[in-house]
């Protein structure tokens, strides 16, 4: 098995990326790019390169792993005389990236921006927009300046501004920096933020491809999705079919956090095993600690233990096993961190970012808190266990407004099923087995940790 | 008839030229003027340090929109200042990454270096401490921003010295 997914060794994506200086334009060029633009723009329709994204098999990057091209199809076609054409639409790269052990789209933001801005062109060129947005999380200060360096290079290029490259396709293309909030990375919260709004999801339907931005169409991607367009545009469906040997296409940046060896992250192509992240790119556990357990895609993805090491890193292999592969990034739990207080960090930082639009989230989030932090303590009792399991419950899908509840109830969920001994013992020996002082030291943080806000 | 004196304040002189054209040229890239508002209290902010009542006011009126409607926004972000800050804010990351690796007993040494606890600003003005969610760089945790600097595999020492080296710094302001 792993011999056939080791017979590629591409990396489109990050290939050319250089953390310490990006390739400039010129550079970029040498690399083969604006190929992939110049294609879409030059020689397709724009129902063309519909046509190949959707037929390229490529899945949403930003967690869910909604088909990009199916996505871009629900976006209203008009003819160019169409007096019902809704005059803008908009193309918005969801640069975000909050979710804690979520750091891929910074490697493509800082080390390669001009890729995105090529496939920015490519998408909006696709579904017809004549604006797009860079929604970029406000700590990702050298991002910023990256971005707009190679967005100011594009437009004196004229691969953005008026009829590029003499077309009749025209782009403007801007950075929007956040002021930090999780929830912007939502992608209706992020337009409401974009328009000037508080910034709590919107009902769906209708759905932003139709009613989105300044309630136009628009588009919400996440960057590394986009960053696949020049490579699918340049080399074709079945080069990027290839990559993969599995019904998943192209390649997927994975990553890992935590206390192993060699952190990081490495593009690979779609579906190496949870083992082979592991133990072969995040080097295994550093010595003197052994694997306790790991979050496969991010904070708001169920744990998965040793069982599931074999499980390999696809969208529905792992959700076969009862998680989702998320964003890609492994957050390795060792033996000598408290999966509790692992968990009440988590449920934390929920809490702290729920918008409070929604009571099961608003009030069920730092109920659990409260309750974690509880049996973390040693001052729980078993009926702390059933408030949690009912609070998943209270919590979970269908029960509120956008997916940030239910994303927060699945580390949760996993740690009573994997971790229940843990829960027993700090219940039933009124304390925390794991260095008890740091323990305490840790469930004293963040208490009053943004209160200028 | 009795008439009652009403005393208009005009905002707009609060704000200085180049803060306006600043938010202007924002607010040209918008669809509406209100769509400006947060990068309008990060350019005030980058001016001023943080966003008074004041300068709240005059945003929403520079921008035409309710100043209640600003406040909403400006209190639900968490890089939107609505006191007084230091003139150094460290942003420490308390999410997972970090916490595993141990940002805890990072956050004791800082707390001790500086006699403060969190949301709270030295009596110098020089450090406000804040922690942050994830920074985007859990491979190289535990992690704090200061500024536009982020600064990576912080141990108790190496955080307490990059803050002796920025206390030894002149004034500096981006
Ligand atoms: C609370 C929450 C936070 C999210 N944060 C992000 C984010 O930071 N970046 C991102 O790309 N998607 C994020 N998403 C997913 C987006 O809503 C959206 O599905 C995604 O941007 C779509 O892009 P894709 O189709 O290219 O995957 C988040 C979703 C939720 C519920
Ligand atoms: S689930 Fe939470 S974050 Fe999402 S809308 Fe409801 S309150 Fe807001
Ligand atoms: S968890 Fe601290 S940088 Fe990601």
């Amino acid at each position: 098995m792993s011999d056939s997914w080791q017979s590629s060794n591409i990396k489109p994506l990050t290939e050319w990326v250089n953390l310490q200086q990006p390739p400039t334009y010129s550079e970029y060029c040498q690399h083969g790019g604006y190929q992939g633009a110049k294609h879409a723009v030059l020689e397709h329709t724009p129902n063309e390169v519909l046509e190949i994204v959707k037929n390229s098999g490529l899945k949403g990057r930003g967690g869910a792993g909604f088909p990009t091209g199916m996505k871009w199809s629900f976006v209203p076609m008009f003819a160019e005389d169409d007096e019902n054409a809704p005059g803008n639409k908009y193309l918005v790269a969801n640069a975000d990236e909050m979710e804690p052990g979520t750091f891929k789209d910074r490697l493509l933001l800082e080390g390669i921006p001009h890729q995105l801005v090529e496939a920015m062109i490519i998408a909006g060129y696709t579904i017809g927009a004549n604006k797009a947005y860079i929604f970029l999380r406000g700590e990702y200060h050298l991002a910023a300046k990256r971005l707009q360096q190679a967005i100011d290079e594009a437009y004196q290029e004229n691969w953005l501004g008026e009829k590029i490259q003499g077309s009749k396709y025209s782009l403007d293309l801007y950075v929007h920096c956040s002021a930090g909030r999780y929830i912007c990375g939502e992608e209706t919260a992020l337009i409401n933020a974009l328009e000037g709004k508080r910034a709590n999801p919107r009902a769906k339907p209708p759905f932003p491809q139709v009613v989105g931005l300044f309630g136009k169409p628009t588009i919400v991607n996440n960057v590394e999705t986009l960053s696949n367009l020049p490579h699918i545009l340049k080399n074709g469906i079945e080069w990027f079919q290839a990559i993969a040997p599995n019904s998943d296409a192209g390649s997927k940046i994975y990553g890992a956090c935590g206390r192993v060896k060699t952190p990081g992250l490495w593009e690979l192509p779609m579906g190496p095993t949870l083992r082979e992240v592991l133990f072969d790119y995040a080097g295994g556990m550093q010595d003197g600690l052994n694997f306790r357990g790991l979050l496969p895609g991010g904070a708001s993805t169920d744990f998965l233990v040793a069982e599931h090491l074999d499980t390999p890193m696809d969208y529905d292999s792992i959700a076969k096993v009862g998680s989702r592969l998320g964003t890609g990034g492994l957050i390795v739990l060792d033996d000598k961190n408290c999966p509790v207080a692992m968990v009440l960090n988590l449920m934390r930082f929920f809490a702290q970012e729920s918008c409070g639009w929604c009571t099961p989230c608003r009030d069920g989030t730092p109920w659990a808190v409260e309750v974690l932090t509880r049996i973390e303590h040693g001052k729980g009792s078993i009926e702390d266990l059933d408030t949690l399991a009912k609070l998943c419950d209270f919590m979970w899908i269908g029960k509120t407004h956008c997916a940030l509840a239910p994303g927060a109830v699945e580390p949760l969920r996993s740690a009573l099923k994997y971790f229940h001994d843990d829960f027993l013992q700090h219940i039933e020996q009124g304390c925390c087995r794991y260095d008890p002082e740091s323990s305490a030291k840790r469930t004293q943080v963040a208490t009053a940790g943004r209160a200028v806000s | 008839m009795e008439t009652i004196d009403t005393i208009t304040i005009d905002y707009q002189h609060y704000l200085t030229a180049n803060e306006i054209a600043a938010i202007e040229h924002e607010a040209s890239i918008m669809e509406t003027r209100e769509a400006a508002g947060i990068e309008a209290l990060k350019v005030v902010q980058a001016h001023r340090g943080w966003v008074s009542d004041d300068s709240l006011y005059a945003i929403s009126d520079l921008l035409a929109m309710p100043v209640a409607q600003l406040e909403g926004v400006a209190t639900f972000y968490n890089l939107i200042y609505r006191q007084a800050v230091g003139e150094y804010v460290i942003h420490l990351c308390d999410s997972i990454a970090c916490h595993l690796m141990a940002t805890e007993d990072v956050l004791t040494a800082i707390k001790q270096h500086l006699q403060i606890d969190y949301g709270q600003t030295t009596t110098d003005g020089k450090f406000t401490l804040l922690s942050n969610a994830c920074l985007g760089g859990c491979d190289k945790a535990p992690v704090m921003m200061i500024g536009a600097e982020h600064y990576e595999h912080l141990t108790p020492e190496s955080a307490v010295e990059i803050l002796q080296r920025l206390a030894a710094k002149e004034h500096s302001h981006e």
